[in-house]
């Protein structure tokens, strides 16, 4: 049962072949026996997820079918859940009850989801490698010597261990799709304005996206379908027909052009991993689709342009933290000394270094030379993709440049910043992508196979397109699912 | 007492010279002025909670006034037309395009640390309010913008013996005020004296009650205004420095603060001294400003567009539709008043600033043709009845018509002022024609001369020592004559013509 996929789950439960209570059951013992060494939980909601679990069986049981009836799922620790601690993986959190849930996290409860808990992130979404938490280590299940990826690490995680059939992440500028790359499960950052963030606490707010992570393209699909749309609290969501992407997943390429970016050549990649996205595009060509090769000549300043407008937002989105309403407050004498001290003991360095570069950017003087320059940055790399566009319906490339790479191996906040190389650009442009596993690579001197992820990207909106491609080549190679996972076996005695 | 007179009066002790003269004249005065309003809405301007004054504290909050994590605002679209009616109702400009910027700063009272607010495009561009001075000239201030922003909680301190912030052990703050739309409205630096500032507020006003934009109660902290002030000699044409004056509650005390730091801005620059750019706190008990933070302590307040809401768009139907909608204008109505009915510019505002004043003049007017003589019934009689029964005029008994029967009977000298104001009251609860009244019951008024020589005869006869009092010389006696006059007719001899008569015949030779 654990390790069924959403709409496998959703199916059962309806035809009442098992029932959401047992389903939740059998999701608590996995991670009782693996979240030891995984890591991938901050907190379980269990009274929760089990008056969710009986709601569902009581409206099965009436009759109700229900898209995704008892599928366990896993939520990030950045959106709110009515009751239940929301942390951002943040001391200055830590204890915060949310009074409310987020718009995208009610919609799959109320299509019958139970809320397992809430999974490890960097602080407040800041990282790619989970190792940013202030409140716990998420270890990579295919390798726990190896991050999975971040920020979305705890979720990732624990749909690839099977500690949950369906996750939520959010991605500002790869943090879904990096991490499901490492961690070889589908990761799905749709367009910006099709997922409500009401409930998303914000790192940057003109990037943020939730999005689904799952086992296949088609559970994805089916979160998707479930969540996307217009929402009333979220100014930001576009008023604009969800076709459903479920409806619309495809088993062949044909009549497909992929685009190939000249600017991201797999010749800087080791060969391995090299090889393996070869593989992927040959892949892609027996299925049926054609190969143009695009431009996008400012895509080299994708990062740069992101570590100026996601800082200046999370500068003033943070502001908030401050000690006098909630979470943590350590006390000065006066309200500044306060702030001062709350804020110097509540964040970790990698959130003060994206505050003081952000707060530095928006800085009368600094302003137009940073902030507005990145803004007109961000306005060519769209206008770019918009262009590579007119020639080819999904873009292909790499995930990320190479599979997980171990703990406190990228020390240096640079080299850690340039593991969204591939990731940022989509973000900046407001695009829909994914990351879908395809194939895997075993670092010499060790036995251990790491999945890597393709990134297919489409254009705006083009959700259910790019779904469907995706679902196409998923299909077509079977890597997702392809293995179980060597190492989980260890995971178990390990505890 | 004029706005240099304190000066002048400070300037000369200061420096014991011999008396200056110069200096009631020496400077002119530049002054802007920052008003903030809050926008009578159903709702705040982010949320769903009430816009509500005098609530519990913190019971008309929610996530998003509170700025609770992950919880975004949504823009209030009422707030926008109610904010864009009033930059339509003077003239100004509606771009096609706006939105809204972030002002990033710390304070405990403001939920997330930042102010929703605009920055560099407004809602409303331009514009030019025009006010009556009382002297019946007409002056004018251009605006610079108007633009949305969301208000921030409202802090106690607490433990200090007069609620300061100073001493005070602890502070506590209501978030009822949190996200309540606020309007600013920015002017140039075109009002020149402390009239012309009380008269802008004033107009301003006027026009956003008219509009239902706001209450506009600075005493509930509706209408906040900030004042900029500089001075300069006459003729020169750069601004001198400036100080923004804060915390005024009421428009007596915009007047009592401009008076005060025009005197202190004067004093410095007559003792060679340099005026500091800085903001001034207004001391209502002290009568002075004092001050609160200079030009190097100004923040930056790092202000970018907030991403979490989109542009605001204005089609020109639609600004067609919202100008439509604003109807007529008190400005205009002043205008008629003033220029047309030839009313002073006091009585003129008190017509147009009263409660349905306005209308039920015009029509009175309109049926008499007797403005000046409607508006003295209007603002005597009938509106100090409206204050005694604390009914409004419209709602009495006397109905326009009824009033300018009135008139019209008390203007031909039909009745006289005693009956007519006996009249008003009777009406005021009766309602009915003062004409029908008059004629059924014989109130009109004496004017027959003959009748009036019968009475006046009466009334010599029968008050020989006051009659001889007059003859030698005490002519104040005359009044109580008149009186008698007027009692001996029941109240309805002409006081005018009975004055006349008894004049002639006491001064008479005889």
């Amino acid at each position: 049962m654990a390790d069924r996929s959403a709409a496998e789950v959703a199916r059962a439960v309806n035809a009442r072949e098992t029932s959401a209570v047992e389903t939740l059951e059998a999701a608590y013992a996995r991670i009782a026996e693996r979240d030891g060494a995984i890591g991938a939980y901050l907190a379980l909601t269990q009274d929760l997820a089990r008056a969710r679990a009986e709601r569902v069986d009581a409206a099965v049981r009436e009759g109700k079918r229900l898209p995704l009836a008892g599928v366990p799922l896993a939520v990030k620790d950045n959106m709110c859940l009515e009751g239940t601690p929301t942390t951002c993986a943040s001391k200055i959190l830590d204890g915060w009850i949310a009074p409310y849930t987020a718009t995208a996290v009610q919609r799959l409860i109320d299509a019958g989801a139970v809320p397992l808990g809430k999974t490890n992130l960097d602080e407040f979404a800041m990282g790619s490698s989970c190792e940013n938490s202030a409140l716990g280590k998420t270890a990579n299940p295919w390798d726990r010597s190896r991050v999975p990826g971040g920020s979305s690490g705890g979720s990732v995680a624990a749909v690839a261990a099977g500690e949950a059939t369906l996750a939520l992440g959010s991605d500002t500028g790869g943090s879904i799709r990096e991490p499901a790359a490492f961690c070889g499960v589908v990761g799905f950052k749709p367009t910006y304005g099709r997922v409500s963030r009401y409930g998303l606490i914000a790192f940057a707010s003109s990037l943020d996206q939730i999005g689904p992570i799952a086992q296949t393209v088609e559970d994805a699909a089916l979160a998707y379908d479930l969540m996307a749309g217009k929402d009333p609290l979220d100014a930001t969501t576009v008023d604009r027909e969800v076709e459903p992407a479920a409806a619309g997943l495809r088993d062949d390429l044909r009549g497909v052009r992929v685009g190939i970016v000249k600017e991201f050549g797999l010749d800087k990649l080791e060969p391995d991993v090299r090889a393996c996205y070869e593989q992927a595009y040959d892949d892609l060509r027996k299925l049926g689709a054609e190969f143009v090769e695009v431009g996008l000549p400012t895509a080299d300043y994708g990062v740069a342009t992101y570590y100026l407008i996601a800082p200046a937002e999370c500068s003033s989105n943070l502001a908030r933290f401050d000690g006098m309403r909630y979470g943590l407050r350590v006390e000065g004498p006066d309200v500044g000394a306060t702030y001062e001290a709350t804020r110097a003991a509540g964040f970790g360095d990698e959130v003060k270094r994206r505050i003081l570069i952000g707060t530095y950017a928006l800085s009368s003087g600094y302003y137009d030379a940073y902030y507005v320059r990145a803004q007109k940055a961000r306005t060519l790399i769209a206008a770019d993709f918009a262009k590579a566009f007119e020639a080819c319906d999904v873009i292909a490339c790499p995930a990320a440049a190479s599979p997980a790479f171990a703990f406190n191996a990228k020390a240096d906040p640079v080299s850690m910043y340039l593991m969204d190389y591939y990731t940022i650009p989509m973000s900046l442009a407001g695009l829909p992508s994914l990351s879908v596993p395809c194939g895997y690579v075993t670092p010499a001197g060790s036995d251990k196979p790491l999945p890597l992820g393709l990134e297919l990207s489409a254009p705006l909106f083009a959700e259910r397109a790019l779904l469907g491609i995706a679902h196409a080549y998923e299909r077509g190679t079977g890597h997702a699912r392809a293995k179980q996972i060597p190492t989980l076996a260890d995971a178990v005695s390990a505890r | 007492m004029s706005p240099m007179d304190g000066a002048y009066t400070r300037a000369s002790t200061m420096d014991a010279a011999p008396r200056v003269t110069v200096a009631a004249t020496a400077y002119e005065v530049v002054m802007g002025i920052e008003c903030h309003v809050e926008l009578k809405t159903q709702t705040k301007m982010f949320c769903g909670c009430l816009n509500a004054f005098g609530a519990e504290p913190n019971t008309n909050v929610c996530p998003i006034c509170l700025g609770l994590p992950g919880a975004l605002p949504v823009p209030n679209r009422a707030a926008i037309e109610l904010l864009v009616k009033a930059g339509l109702a003077f003239g100004a400009e509606v771009p096609a395009f706006s939105k809204f910027d972030r002002k990033n700063y710390f304070y405990p009272d403001m939920p997330k640390d930042y102010q929703i607010s605009q920055y560099d495009m407004p809602l409303t561009v331009g514009g030019i309010v025009h006010f009556w001075r009382d002297d019946g000239s007409r002056g004018s201030c251009r605006l610079t913008r108007i633009h949305l922003e969301e208000d921030t909680g409202k802090s106690s301190h607490a433990g200090s013996r007069d609620g300061r912030i100073a001493g005070s052990t602890y502070s506590l703050v209501d978030f009822n005020r949190a996200g309540v739309p606020l309007m600013e409205c920015v002017s140039e630096p075109d009002i020149r004296s402390r009239e012309d500032a009380v008269a802008y507020l004033e107009a301003l006003k006027r026009t956003f009650v008219a509009l239902g934009v706001s209450d506009v109660k600075m005493e509930e902290g509706s209408l906040r205004c900030d004042v900029n002030l500089s001075l300069r000699p006459y003729g020169q044409t750069e601004y001198g420095t400036k100080t923004e004056i804060k915390n005024m509650n009421s428009f007596n005390s915009v007047a009592r603060a401009i008076e005060s730091e025009i005197a202190r801005q004067t004093s410095i620059l007559e003792s060679g001294g340099r005026v500091v750019q800085e903001t001034r706190g207004w001391d209502e008990a002290a009568g002075a400003t004092h001050p609160m933070r200079s030009k190097e302590q100004a923040h930056d307040y790092r202000y970018f567009p907030d991403p979490d809401l989109t542009p605001v768009e204005f089609a020109p139907s639609d600004v067609a539709r919202l100008r439509q909608a604003l109807g007529a204008l008190p400005d205009a109505h002043l205008e008629r008043l003033i220029v047309m009915d030839k009313l002073r510019v006091e009585q003129a505002r008190q017509i147009v600033d009263g409660p349905g004043l306005f209308e039920y003049y015009a029509a009175a007017a309109g049926i008499s043709g007797k403005p000046q003589a409607t508006v003295n019934f209007l603002l005597g009689d009938l509106s100090r009845l409206a204050n005694e029964t604390d009914t409004p005029v419209f709602s009495s008994g006397v109905t326009p018509e009824a009033l300018a029967e009135l008139v019209g009977l008390s203007d031909a000298q039909t009745i006289n002022s005693k009956t007519a104001k006996d009249l008003i009251a009777r009406i005021w609860v009766e309602g009915g024609s003062p004409g029908a009244i008059v004629a059924a019951e014989g109130l009109g008024q004496l004017s027959d001369a003959g009748a009036i020589d019968a009475v006046v005869s009466e009334v010599l006869a029968g008050n020989a020592k006051t009659v001889d009092d007059y003859r030698a010389g005490k002519t104040k006696v005359m009044g109580f004559l008149v009186g008698q006059v007027m009692k001996a007719s029941g109240g309805k001899a002409n006081p005018t013509l009975a004055e006349a008569r008894l004049r002639e015949r006491l001064d008479a030779p005889r």
